[in-house]
C-alpha cells in the first residue's frame, strides 16, 4: 500500500478525447459485457496519459460514470496502486529501483545523483519543471542492476558517470536512448566484465 | 551443465530474433494440431508424467492443477490467466520470455486453454513492463494473422482469444487470488482459499492461473515427450529452469540450467564467480527475496531444486539467486528487504500490515547499532506472529527472510546490539506494556 497525496489544485472538468474514447471502447471489448468494472485499470492509464501523466479527481469521477461504478471504488483503486500519479510529475518521470539486488550494486549512488541533479526531495519538480524522481521497489531487471525507469523505458547497467549524463539529457529535453549502458546484450553474461570489475563491489 | 540441444529457451538473449518467422525456425508451432488432436486427457497426463512443477514460486504440480478444472463446461465459462506480474526482487526471467520468446508463451496458452476448456486467456503483465507488453501484443497480432490463435486456432476447431491486462505496480498482485481481484477491477487484496480459483476464480468462474515460464515450457515438453523432460534433474524436481543470478557477482545473468545444478557451479560457471572470490561469499538468497538466505558453509554443497532447498529451510521460489559477499552489511541488506515488504503489504490482514513495518523498524535500528538484545527476541517473536496468520503467503514471504537472518547470523546481530533498554522497569504495570513483555520478568 502506498501513501499518496492528492494534489491541491484540481481541474474542474475532465473528459476523454475522441481518440481515447475509441481506445476505451476497444478496451471494454476485452472483458465480458457484464463485467465493465474490469476496465477501470486500463482506463485510469488512459486518463493518466491524457492529463500529463497524473490523474485528477475529476477523471476518477468521469471514469466512475463511464463504467457505471461508484466514484469511491475508482478512488480506492487509484490510491491502492502505486503507478497512478495523483499529483503532477515531470515530463520525464525518473524512477530509481533501490530494492536489495540493485542496492547491492550501488543504487544508492543513483539516488544521490538524482538528489543533486533534479531535486532534493522525491516527487518534486526540478527547477526547470522537466523532471521529477522517486525511489521505487523492484522493477524486475535485477540482472541489469543498478537501473532506473524513465516514463516507460528502462535504463540499465548504470554507473555514476552514465547516470549524470542521462539525467542531464532529460533536463535539457534531449533524452538519451534507453537500454544497457555497458553495451551488453540484454541479460547475457559479459565475459569481459571479470577483468574490468576486478575484485571490488560496485 | 545443460547441453545446448536440451535448452528450451534458445533465444533467451535475443540472438536469433523474436519475430514469428524466427520463432518458427526454432520449432515453435510445429505440429501443434497433432498435439491438440491427442486430446485433453493425454495432454494433462503427459504434463503429470513430466513432473513439471509451477515456476512461479510455490512449485505446485502443473498437471495436477489442470486436472482440478471441471471436465465439462457448465453454465459458467472457463478462463486461463497467465501470471506475468513478476515483482519478486531478484527475479527477471519472465521479462525475457515476454520479450524474446513470446511465441512459446502464446503456443503454451493455446495448449493449456484447450486442456482446461478455456476460450479466453488473460495475460496479467506488471505495469512497469509496458514495453514488454507491447512486444507481446505484437507477437499476439502476428499469431492471429497466421491463424495460430483466434477462431479455429491451428485448424483444431478450438477458439482462443488472448488479451493483455496491465497491473499498476502492486507486488501483491502476483498472488493468484489478488491477481484475479485486480483483473476484476478491485484493489488487489487476496481472497480466502478455499474455494480455489480452479473452481471459483475470475468472475466466479473456474480459472487456472499459471506462471509465464510454466506455460512457456509446455509446448516443448509435449513435442519432445514427458520422458525427455523428466530425464533431466532429479525425481520430483525435473526439467530445466531459468536462473537469475544477481547481486555481488562478476557477470550477473539469466541462464537456463538443469534443475538440481550445484549452486557453486551456477555462480562460478555462469555468473563469473563472486566478487572477491568464493571465499568472500557471505550468504545467498536462493529464490527471490521471500526465501530465507543460506550462509556460505551450506552453499558449498547446495543443489538448486525444490526439495534440496526445503531441506536447508529455504526454498527455490522463483530461482532468483541474489549473492551477497562479505563487503556488504547483511543486516542493512535485510532491512532493505523488510522495507520492501512494508511498502508492498496490501493492508488486509493486521499481522502482516503492522508486523512488516515493525520488523523493518527493528532491523533499521539493529543496522545502526541502536537495538537492544531484547529487541532481537521481539523481532523473532514478531516473525512467528506473522507466519501462518495471514490470508495469503505474503505473510510467510515477509517473515521467512528475517527468520533466515536470525537463524544464520544471530552472532553478527548480537554484536551490533549495544544500546541499553530505553527504560528499566522494576514493577509490573500490565496495562502500560506490551503483551509480549508480560511474560518476562525484567521487561
Amino acid at each position: 500500500m502506498s501513501l499518496k497525496k492528492i494534489h491541491d489544485k484540481q481541474p474542474d472538468k475532465f473528459e476523454f478525447t475522441e481518440t481515447n474514447l475509441n481506445l476505451a471502447d476497444k478496451i471494454l471489448k476485452k472483458y465480458p459485457p457484464d463485467q465493465k468494472k474490469s476496465a477501470v485499470m486500463p482506463l485510469l492509464y488512459l486518463a493518466q496519459n491524457q492529463n500529463e501523466n497524473w490523474i485528477p479527481l475529476a477523471a476518477m469521477k468521469y471514469i466512475g460514470k463511464f463504467l457505471n461504478m461508484p466514484y469511491i471504488n475508482v478512488y480506492e483503486i487509484a490510491t491502492f496502486y502505486s503507478m497512478y500519479n495523483l499529483a503532477p510529475v515531470g515530463k520525464y518521470f525518473v524512477q530509481v529501483c533501490t530494492t536489495s539486488p540493485c542496492a547491492l550494486r550501488g543504487a544508492n549512488k543513483l539516488v544521490d545523483i538524482c538528489k543533486e541533479k533534479i531535486s532534493k526531495n522525491q516527487n518534486e519538480l526540478s527547477q526547470n519543471g522537466m523532471c521529477s524522481w522517486t525511489e521505487v521497489e523492484c522493477l524486475g531487471a535485477c540482472i541489469n542492476a543498478p537501473m532506473m525507469q524513465v516514463n516507460e523505458d528502462y535504463y540499465e547497467d548504470l554507473d555514476e558517470t552514465n547516470t549524470t549524463k542521462i539525467l542531464n539529457s532529460f533536463l535539457e529535453d534531449k533524452p538519451l536512448k534507453p537500454g544497457s549502458y555497458r553495451n551488453r546484450k540484454n541479460s547475457a553474461p559479459e565475459k569481459n566484465q571479470i577483468l574490468i570489475n576486478g575484485h571490488k563491489n560496485a | 551443465m545443460l547441453k545446448e540441444e536440451n535448452k528450451i529457451f534458445k533465444n533467451l538473449y535475443n540472438e536469433h530474433g523474436w519475430e514469428l518467422e524466427n520463432a518458427v525456425k526454432r520449432d515453435d508451432w510445429l505440429d501443434t494440431k497433432k498435439i491438440i488432436d491427442k486430446g485433453r486427457d493425454w495432454i494433462i497426463n503427459e504434463i503429470k508424467t513430466s513432473e513439471l512443477r509451477g515456476r512461479g514460486g510455490a512449485g505446485f504440480s502443473t498437471g495436477l492443477k489442470w486436472s482440478f478444472a471441471p471436465k465439462k463446461v457448465g453454465s459458467r465459462p472457463h478462463y486461463l490467466v497467465i501470471n506475468a506480474d513478476e515483482s519478486e526482487p531478484g527475479t527477471c526471467k519472465d521479462r525475457d520470455i515476454l520479450r524474446f520468446e513470446p511465441q512459446k508463451l502464446i503456443e503454451g496458452c493455446l495448449i493449456a486453454s484447450y486442456a482446461v476448456n478455456a476460450k479466453v486467456c488473460y495475460v496479467y503483465i506488471r505495469g512497469e513492463y509496458s514495453n514488454e507488453g507491447k512486444r507481446l501484443q505484437e507477437a499476439i497480432d502476428q499469431a492471429y494473422s497466421k491463424n495460430f490463435i483466434g477462431k479455429n486456432a491451428c485448424n483444431t476447431g478450438w477458439d482462443l482469444d488472448i488479451y493483455i491486462h496491465y497491473g499498476a505496480g502492486a507486488y501483491i498482485c502476483g498472488e493468484e487470488t489478488a491477481l484475479l481481484e485486480s483483473l476484476e477491477g478491485n484493489k488487489g487484496q487476496p481472497r480466502l482459499k478455499p474455494p480455489f480459483p480452479a473452481l471459483v476464480g475470475l468472475y466466479g468462474c473456474p480459472t487456472i492461473v499459471n506462471n509465464v515460464e510454466t506455460i512457456a515450457v509446455v509446448p516443448t515438453i509435449l513435442r519432445r515427450g514427458a520422458k525427455w523432460f523428466a530425464s533431466m534433474g532429479r525425481p520430483k524436481n525435473t526439467g530445466t529452469k531459468i536462473f537469475c543470478i544477481s547481486g555481488n557477482v562478476n557477470t550477473p545473468c539469466n541462464v537456463e540450467e538443469e534443475m538440481g545444478i550445484p549452486l557453486k557451479e551456477l555462480i562460478e560457471k555462469h555468473a563469473g564467480g563472486v566478487i572477491g572470490g568464493w571465499k568472500n561469499l557471505q550468504a545467498v538468497i536462493p529464490g527471490g527475496s521471500s526465501m530465507p538466505m543460506v550462509p556460505k558453509d551450506i552453499c558449498e554443497t547446495l543443489r538448486m531444486d525444490f526439495d534440496s532447498l526445503v531441506g536447508v529451510k529455504s526454498g527455490l521460489g522463483t530461482a532468483g539467486v541474489v549473492v551477497i559477499n562479505k563487503d556488504e552489511d547483511i543486516i542493512k541488506c535485510m532491512a532493505r528487504i523488510a522495507r520492501f515488504y512494508k511498502h508492498e503489504s496490501c493492508g488486509q490482514c493486521t499481522p502482516c500490515r503492522e508486523g512488516a513495518g515493525w520488523m523493518w523498524r527493528i532491523l533499521e535500528r539493529t543496522a545502526k547499532g541502536e537495538a537492544t538484545h531484547k529487541d532481537i527476541d521481539l523481532l523473532s517473536d514478531v516473525t512467528k506472529q506473522i507466519e501462518g496468520h495471514t490470508i495469503c503467503a505474503f505473510g510467510e514471504g515477509s517473515a521467512w527472510p528475517v527468520q533466515g537472518l536470525l537463524r544464520h547470523f544471530r552472532k553478527e546481530i548480537d554484536k551490533r546490539c549495544t544500546a541499553d533498554p530505553i527504560f528499566k522497569k522494576k514493577r509490573k504495570i500490565p496495562y502500560l506494556i506490551d503483551q509480549h513483555n508480560l511474560e518476562s520478568k525484567d521487561a
